[in-house]
């Protein structure tokens, strides 16, 4: 059986002005794997992050994506239109704040239900019974269906984001700071719920973090960044336990011990 | 008389009405398009009917008959104004039946007779985009439309659909032009929806507050937008107009006393007094003549 790559990144570089976003990145995503990008704020994760969605057109290098055709496709050579439903459909993006990614005002079911109709969904009954599935299946109750996510709390409003960009089957999720503000028992829920997931859908996904608890818990492999660039990169557990660089070690041996 | 300063004809200069027609003849090859225009002052204030009387004007010539309404009736003080204006700037015939006008304003509501070949219906429109209350940014609703990208005013009908059961909006009820633009029908209760498919009549859209011009040639396929499992309908009424027994029609409600006392006549004055004229009664109409003397 021959796998290949959902993502080849190559020599991936984005400059703001004379500084540096990140720079010569280079890395390959497989199929049902899930890396973590590390490091402190201001190192470039999140710049990576936009470039590799196509949020930010980088300065230079190239992401190729494998669609569903087989074909490789190079990102920033798509069209709009491409692109947009690229988003809406094999893809998902996790926001930090779940305000940025929900739709405030809708309710919940019209929610995770949008894609459903952005792709022609015209069933009324359908589209409902299956946001009411995506919400049981991210733990919220479908009898809040018809809430506000303005209603929810902040746990739930992540469940809910998540639940929202899973719905069309997406093959790949990016995901940043997805535990973000939220209180450690509600992190360690979400967590668990996007470990199950990922390995029920076997999703790829990209998470952004500073958190290695996180990077531990979710990712296979992941990737150290400083200054923009990537210092180290392996498999977690190995990272971890063995941290090569200076920089990676003052990280590992950073995390608070209680 | 001829030293002194004067309106031109229809008071727009001429460069004024060749640049809103060039727009409008872009909204017509582009049905259902919004085609910006530089909408000028007007002697009225903005939500009073600036677009479509700069429309109006940019097409009115000297053997036009014209006819205003607002919500149908020819009677209302937006309807008389706009009319007593065309008729001082350019001494145009005004009418109030439907069948002789060449040229029809409006203001939220489509004439019960069938409109031909040959007349025009303008609309006022107060906000040319539909999707404005689900997109706040310009930037980003044009972009919805380039793409063709119409999720998100299911959106909306979904919404409708769980707090209320069924479809709730009423009027202003998005409607998608020849299978690709969605386009707002300006507030015309959604009762008129279904006119506006295969008109023979052109129909031209005035919005000059938000500086958009769009168009529905004559005999372009106009679709509500519905779910499969919830088709859209229009608005139906218990009992005929009280004044002429048409049914079928658009009724307004009217309040007869404080006492709970109340009528629904037909919204098209023009329509229901030829029906009265025709001799049709209301079970609370009088004969036209009688109601004369």
């Amino acid at each position: 059986m021959s796998v290949e790559p959902l993502l080849k990144v190559n020599g991936l570089t984005k400059m703001y002005g004379a500084r540096i976003g990140c720079a010569d990145v280079s890395f390959d995503l497989w199929p049902g794997e899930v890396l973590a990008i590390v490091g402190e704020s201001g190192s470039g994760k999140t710049t990576l992050l936009s470039c590799l969605s196509t949020r930010l057109e980088a300065t230079s290098g190239s992401v190729e994506y494998h669609m569903r055709d087989g074909a490789y496709r190079e990102l920033s050579r798509l069209t709009e239109a491409e692109r947009r439903f690229l988003m809406r459909t094999d893809w998902g993006f996790v926001h930090q704040n779940p305000a940025d990614g929900l739709r405030m005002t809708v309710s919940a079911g019209a929610n995770v239900g949008e894609r459903l109709m952005a792709i022609g969904h015209r069933r009324y009954g359908e589209i409902r019974e299956a946001a009411s599935d995506w919400l049981s299946r991210v733990e919220i109750s479908p009898t809040r269906i018809d809430d506000q996510p303005r209603a929810f709390s902040g746990g739930m409003r992540q469940r809910l984001q998540i639940a929202r960009n899973l719905i069309t089957g997406p093959r790949l999720v990016f995901m940043d700071e997805p535990t973000g503000g939220l209180d450690v028992s509600v992190q360690a829920r979400l967590l668990d719920l996007v470990r199950g997931l990922v390995h029920d859908l076997g999703l790829s996904a990209i998470v952004v973090t500073h958190d290695l608890a996180v990077a531990r818990l979710l990712s296979h492999r992941m990737m150290v960044m400083k200054d923009g660039h990537v210092i180290e990169q392996g498999l977690t557990d190995r990272v971890l336990d063995d941290p090569r660089e200076p920089y990676t070690q003052l990280l590992v041996s950073s995390i608070l011990q209680v | 008389m001829s030293g002194l300063a004067t309106y031109n004809f229809a008071y727009l200069d001429e460069q004024t009405k060749r640049m809103i027609r060039r727009a409008i003849l872009k909204a017509i090859a582009i049905p259902g398009y919004q085609v910006p225009f530089a909408s000028r002052e007007m002697p009225m204030p903005y939500g009073w009917g600036t677009g479509g009387v700069q429309v109006t004007a940019a097409i009115l010539g000297p053997s036009d008959v014209l006819k205003v309404i607002d919500q149908g009736a020819d009677d209302t003080t937006n309807a008389v104004s706009i009319r007593a204006f065309f008729q001082k700037v350019a001494n145009v015939e005004v009418t109030t039946r439907t069948k002789e006008a060449t040229i029809i304003q409006t203001r939220h509501r489509i004439p019960e007779e069938k409109l031909t070949e040959g007349q025009v219906l303008v609309y006022q429109v107060p906000i040319p985009e539909p999707l404005r209350f689900l997109e706040p940014r310009e930037t980003e609703t044009r972009k919805m439309h380039a793409l063709s990208e119409y999720g998100l005013m299911h959106v909306k009908l979904y919404e409708d659909i769980a707090r209320n059961g069924h479809i709730a909006t009423t009027y202003a009820y998005p409607v998608k032009v020849e299978g690709r633009y969605v386009m707002d029908p300006s507030p015309t209760p959604k009762f008129d929806n279904p006119k506006m498919h295969m008109s023979e009549a052109l129909q031209l859209f005035g919005a000059g507050r938000e500086k958009r011009i769009y168009a529905l040639p004559p005999f372009t396929d106009v679709v509500s937008l519905d779910f499969d499992d919830h088709p859209f309908t229009v608005q139906s009424f218990e009992k005929p107009c009280a004044l002429c027994g048409a049914e079928g029609v658009y009724l307004d409600e009217v309040v007869l006393d404080d006492r709970g006392g109340r009528m629904f006549v037909c919204s098209d004055t023009d329509y229901c007094e030829d029906r009265r004229a025709q001799g049709f009664l209301g079970d609370q109409g009088v004969p036209l003549k009688e109601a004369a003397e």
